[in-house]
């Protein structure tokens, strides 16, 4: 696996930045599910006026992509707008890091969760309503289920697939 | 950067005594062994040696019993297969394996699932061990064979099997093991274990990828593999893999050569990587069996941190090793292994394997003790998991 990672994904599982965490931050998120292999964890510690992430940090356990994805995605959220770190997708993770394999896409999905979980944790606790932001689905990973994940990795693993199928054979239009 | 290579259960390389004993089959000595002219005999003759050679090691009672194949999974899926469809509608169509299996043997079992064969797969202790007695009570009238490994490939569990194919014996069900990491590295005497068919591989005893070797018991039925010319007495066509297989016998006659002298100097070594990781880091454990085990198997958990993350630093201090961890097994689940012998998945992901070698020196696995530990503090350090097992503590 270790050997289709990107340069950059390296970099960043290497020598992973702003890891650690805020003293009374503004906001927590933690997602993910130790039974996955994969939670992320990310502190943020954002200016009530301006509404800017003055700094933000992170714990992750999981595997490099999962580190590498934490640490880019805290980079590119340090000095935003709440408004704009909602702007920080998945993909635009992933573009910063010149990809990942597929099998670790879900990591940046983790990252793009993590954060807005955290921003979630901030609105709440400031009692105010950030516009585009949702209730974050995997906030709480204690609550998942066995029955819950293992229907989860088999629709993950299902896709997966599917996807390598339709690599494999392509569209011949005799069948 | 020196590289430490520690995953030799994974491969191992070919030794040079074995590389040079199959250069010739390659070049001058190319002929087809079902030639009758000499350089056709030539080549017979290598291969009829090679199969001598192969037989004395095991103690086979015949030359004839060694079918050479590609390696340990076609092994594996033959004796399966072949031993099944060879008994259906005479004995039965129940097979016994256990949990633990290599997915050589487990898919294989599930293959023939599909095809309308039963299978009982064993639970095993928090050892690895395969229970005699719940094998015994497994066994059904219709139970054709039983397919039980020698030893494990991630945790290094030796299974009891002179017991297990004596408790076979005595309910007419043939005994299949999967030796693939056993072979010259355990001594295995078929004859005084009772072992009615035995999968091997040449790549993890120093010889070529590509050749292995399943052990058929004279009277034993198995249906042919590959249709198609005589080879291999007809169970097996295609033309020899003639360099493949003198460079299998080459190694095997020289691992077995030297098996006591690697098992007592690798068992050591192993016992001191043990020792020091166990004690010198915190919150880990030894999967496995502590006595009953591979000389060359370290298998550690470690808590709050995934294997991949342990394996890339590792990596980056030019050690070689595995993980049972899912993110490097390419699919969504950590070990079946780690999982059978009752891991919870968290502690699954986070397991190392490390397998000595012939080449392996006590500075080595220190050297690694020495870069385990910060590869651990570390990813702890970046663990959300170590931070509420710390906030639990205070």
């Amino acid at each position: 696996m270790a050997m289709s990672y990107s340069d950059k994904v390296v970099d960043h599982y290497t020598n992973p930045r702003n890891v650690g965490t805020i003293e009374n931050a503004s906001g927590v998120g933690t997602v993910g599910n130790a039974v996955c292999g994969d939670i992320m964890r990310i502190y943020l510690d954002i200016d009530d006026e301006t509404q800017v992430i003055k700094d933000a940090k992170f714990k992750t356990f999981g595997c490099g992509a999962a580190i590498a994805t934490s640490s880019m995605a805290t980079e590119m959220i340090i000095g935003k707008t709440v408004q704009e770190a909602l702007q920080v997708t998945n993909k635009a993770v992933m573009e910063a890091l010149d990809g990942l394999p597929k099998i670790k896409v879900h990591c940046s999905l983790l990252a793009e969760e993590s954060i807005h979980a955290a921003l979630w944790d901030y609105a709440e606790k400031h009692g105010i309503v950030i516009e585009g932001l949702e209730k974050p689905k995997e906030d709480v990973y204690e609550d998942a289920s066995p029955e819950e994940i293992a229907a989860a990795e088999a629709a993950e693993a299902r896709a997966m697939a599917e996807e390598e199928e339709k690599e494999d054979y392509g569209e011949y239009s005799i069948f | 950067m020196k590289t430490i290579y520690l995953d030799n259960a994974a491969t191992t390389p070919c030794r040079p005594e074995v590389v040079e004993a199959m250069l010739p089959y390659f070049t001058e000595k190319f002929g087809n062994p079902s030639a009758i002219y000499n350089l056709g005999q030539v080549a017979q003759d290598a291969i009829q040696q090679a199969r001598k050679d192969v037989a004395g090691v095991i103690n086979a009672a015949s030359p004839n019993e060694v079918f050479f194949t590609s390696g340990g999974s076609e092994a594996d899926n033959w004796a399966l297969k072949g031993v099944m469809d060879a008994y259906k509608g005479k004995k039965g169509k129940h097979l016994i394996t256990t949990k633990i299996e290599h997915h050589a043997i487990l898919h294989t079992a599930q293959f023939l699932e599909q095809q309308g064969f039963e299978v009982t797969y064993l639970d095993v202790d928090k050892y690895g061990l395969v229970s005699p007695e719940a094998f015994e009570a497994a066994i059904r009238p219709d139970t054709v064979m039983a397919s039980i490994m020698f030893a494990n490939n991630e945790i290094g569990t030796i299974e009891p099997i002179k017991e297990l194919a004596a408790i076979a014996h005595a309910h007419k069900v043939i005994f299949h093991t999967d030796a693939v990491q056993a072979f010259c590295h355990e001594k295995i005497d078929v004859q005084e274990l009772g072992i009615d068919l035995m999968s091997a591989s040449g790549h993890k005893l120093y010889g070529p990828k590509g050749v292995g070797m399943l052990y058929v018991r004279r009277g034993v039925r198995i249906s042919n593999l590959i249709h198609g010319g005589g080879q291999e007495r007809g169970k097996r066509a295609t033309t020899e893999n003639t360099a493949g297989i003198v460079g299998f016998a080459k190694a095997a006659v020289l691992a077995e050569a030297e098996r006591e002298e690697q098992h007592e100097r690798q068992a050591a070594i192993r016992d001191h990587a043990i020792q020091r990781i166990t004690t010198e880091i915190p919150h880990c454990f030894l999967n496995g069996h502590p006595t009953q085990r591979l000389a060359n198997n370290i298998n550690i958990s470690f808590e709050f941190i995934e294997g991949e993350g342990m394996l890339l630093r590792l990596g980056a201090k030019g050690i070689c090793a595995s993980s049972g961890s899912a993110c490097t097994s390419g699919s969504l689940d950590p070990s079946h292994v780690l999982l059978a012998i009752g891991l919870p998945h968290e502690k699954a992901h986070g397991s190392l394997r490390a397998t000595l070698g012939r080449d392996t020196t006590l500075e080595d696995v220190d050297f690694m003790c020495d870069v385990l530990k910060d590869a651990i503090a570390g990813l702890r350090e970046m663990s959300p998991l170590w931070e509420d097992f710390q906030a639990q503590g205070k």
